[in-house]
């Protein structure tokens, strides 16, 4: 334990474990520190590879779902069942089903239908509250529908959007740590075996999920703040502001 | 919290693995019948004043060892009780000492390491030298080892039967200069145990191309879906013979013993009389790693209930009956 961090007990050996390697728990192996990063990367990919997926499934269907009005019912019931599915039962489901699949692929796909519900659900609301006289003044203009989700909706909506992929990316973060079980070393590795890496490495993995999600937090809501219109923001702040707490 | 999550996980993993086990039922072979033994066990009256209680660990094959002897006594004319399902070997131990249990099977390495403080690289690597080494540590405390079992419970490299014909692997050593093009599938503790992935870089000098840990409730898995190349699994798991696993042969002793051996108070041991330690050798000489994966396959596999599977032992075996 370095001695800088060892006021910090239990929390201070977690630091420790999280920026210099060490023996694991029984010797034999290297654990923390840079062991940490091929951790880290696979758990990035993962994490990119579902939350690509489930926006490429989600975004559109909740876009059309939201521009036509109808199907509601469906997108509401989809997501507030897929919610209630247990994120370790998917991926086990999928490992013991596609046994061929690689399974980092089946824990990727196992992430991406987590990931949906939330986007899902978002999209269409966003879409739903978008005042009805500016798609009808787009309409008179002699916008196409397509031109209508594209120029009008899409942008009005995206605050509510974001705050969907930001769900849905905290989430499949906090979710792949549990990749490890069936062979996929996320950085639940350290989480999971706790007699390889101990104590320190659990607490410390732990620090490392929780710093990635909050750091994937604030990106997005970078990113939205730069790809929303300036109008919007100016329009619609105390709103805005209202709904990004949605979950 | 993770605990759980790997337990719902193994569960769900057992559960769909019974439902696939459905469908295998009708084509696997019929399970083969376990070899004849040299003697019957004998009846001798005088021995129902002795009053036995075996007791047995919590997983199935401690269950139907306690069962065996537990049956194999009863033959002999002894008064047993049980008490199987203890949980782990220091329960069981305690309950040898406090006299709740007259007696119950525990592997030679798992007492070694657990009970006498032996570290894993310690551990003799003769079965006969772990065997004696288990008995004085237990003599010590007054306690009795009769002689171990014939099969091992320990830990072994699994390959399939094709990736065996094809890379032509017998042994341990026959992976040499094959190893780096090969993915290894372990428990997560592999990575560091001796009897594990380290001992195969170690002492094999192997190097394979990944290492995956999984949850230990997918070893057999692993290698029928063609995922796993080589998986490490225990001796006596029941999917061996069914799936047709082949396990290579440790030529250089890597897997510490983990024979099976009765361990007793030596007071009771002398109460019961001479009857006893003839009883258990016969009822342990077919207790070959085939036929403890044979047992362990009718239980686990095929459901039966372990008292059910071992007084099939003792009747196929020729001991009773």
């Amino acid at each position: 334990m370095s001695s800088t961090l060892a006021f910090l007990g239990e929390f201070g050996d977690a630091f420790d474990y999280i920026f210099h390697s060490r023996e694991s728990e029984a010797g034999g192996a290297r654990v923390g520190g840079s062991e940490l990063l091929p951790l880290l990367w696979t758990h990035l990919e993962v994490t990119a590879l579902a939350m690509g997926i489930a926006i490429a499934i989600a975004l559109p269907i909740g876009l059309a779902l939201g521009h036509t009005g109808r199907g509601a019912f469906a997108a509401i019931s989809v997501s507030n069942t897929g919610r209630a599915v247990p994120s370790v039962a998917l991926i086990a489901f999928f490992v013991a089903f596609f046994p061929r699949t690689p399974e980092f692929w089946n824990v990727t796909v196992a992430l991406a239908l987590l990931a949906i519900p939330p986007i899902l659900t978002n999209a269409y609301v966003g879409v739903r509250q978008v005042s009805p006289e500016a798609v009808d003044a787009a309409r008179g203009m002699g916008m196409s529908a397509m031109e209508i989700v594209r120029s009008v909706e899409l942008p009005l909506a995206l605050p509510l959007i974001f705050g969907g992929i930001r769900t849905s990316t905290v989430n499949v973060i906090a979710t792949a740590t549990i990749a490890p079980l069936v062979g996929v070393l996320t950085l639940g590795d350290p989480i999971t075996a706790g007699s390889v890496h101990g104590r320190a490495g659990q607490i410390g993995a732990s620090i490392v999920v929780a710093a990635l999600a909050v750091a994937a937090e604030a990106g997005l809501a970078a990113v939205q703040r730069a790809v929303t219109p300036a109008g919007i923001t100016l329009e619609r702040r105390p709103l805005n502001r209202r709904l990004q707490t949605v979950p | 919290m993770t605990r759980l999550l790997a337990l719902l996980l193994a569960c769900c993993a057992i559960f769909v693995a019974a439902c696939g086990d459905d469908e295998e039922e009708s084509s696997a072979p019929q399970s083969e019948s376990t070899a004849e033994s040299s003697g019957k066990i004998q009846r001798n009256e005088d021995n129902s004043k002795v009053q036995l209680t075996i007791g047995s660990k919590n997983f199935t094959e401690q269950k139907v060892l306690g069962e065996i002897y537990a049956q194999g006594l009863e033959a002999a004319g002894y008064n047993v009780n049980k008490d199987l399902n203890l949980g782990d070997e220091k329960t069981a131990l305690a309950a040898v000492k406090s006299d709740e249990i007259s007696a119950y099977p525990e592997y030679t390495g798992t007492a070694l390491l657990s009970f006498f403080g032996k570290k894993a690289d310690e551990l003799p690597k003769d079965p006969q030298a772990a065997y004696e080494e288990a008995r004085s540590g237990f003599e010590k405390d007054g306690l009795v080892a009769f002689p171990p079992t014939p099969f091992t419970s320990s830990n072994e490299v699994a390959v399939t039967q094709d990736t065996a014909d094809e890379l032509q692997l017998k042994t341990i050593s026959d992976l040499k200069g094959k190893s780096q093009d090969l993915t290894l599938y372990g428990s997560p503790e592999c990575r560091q145990r001796l009897d594990c992935l380290l001992g195969l870089q170690q002492v094999y000098g192997l190097k394979f191309a990944k290492f995956v840990p999984v949850d230990i409730a997918q070893r057999h898995e692993v290698l029928t879906s063609n995922r796993a190349d080589v998986s490490i699994v225990f001796t006596t798991d029941p999917q061996i013979q069914r799936e047709k696993e082949v396990l290579l042969e440790d030529d250089q002793g890597m897997f510490p013993p983990y024979n099976s051996t009765l361990v007793m108070k030596q007071e009771t041991a002398d109460a019961a009389g001479p009857d006893l330690e003839k009883t258990v050798e016969l009822l342990q000489e077919q207790l070959t790693d085939e036929n403890m994966q044979e047992l362990n396959a009718r239980v686990d596999l095929d459901k039966k209930d372990p008292a059910v599977v071992a007084e099939e032992y003792l009747t196929e075996t020729g001991l009773i009956g």
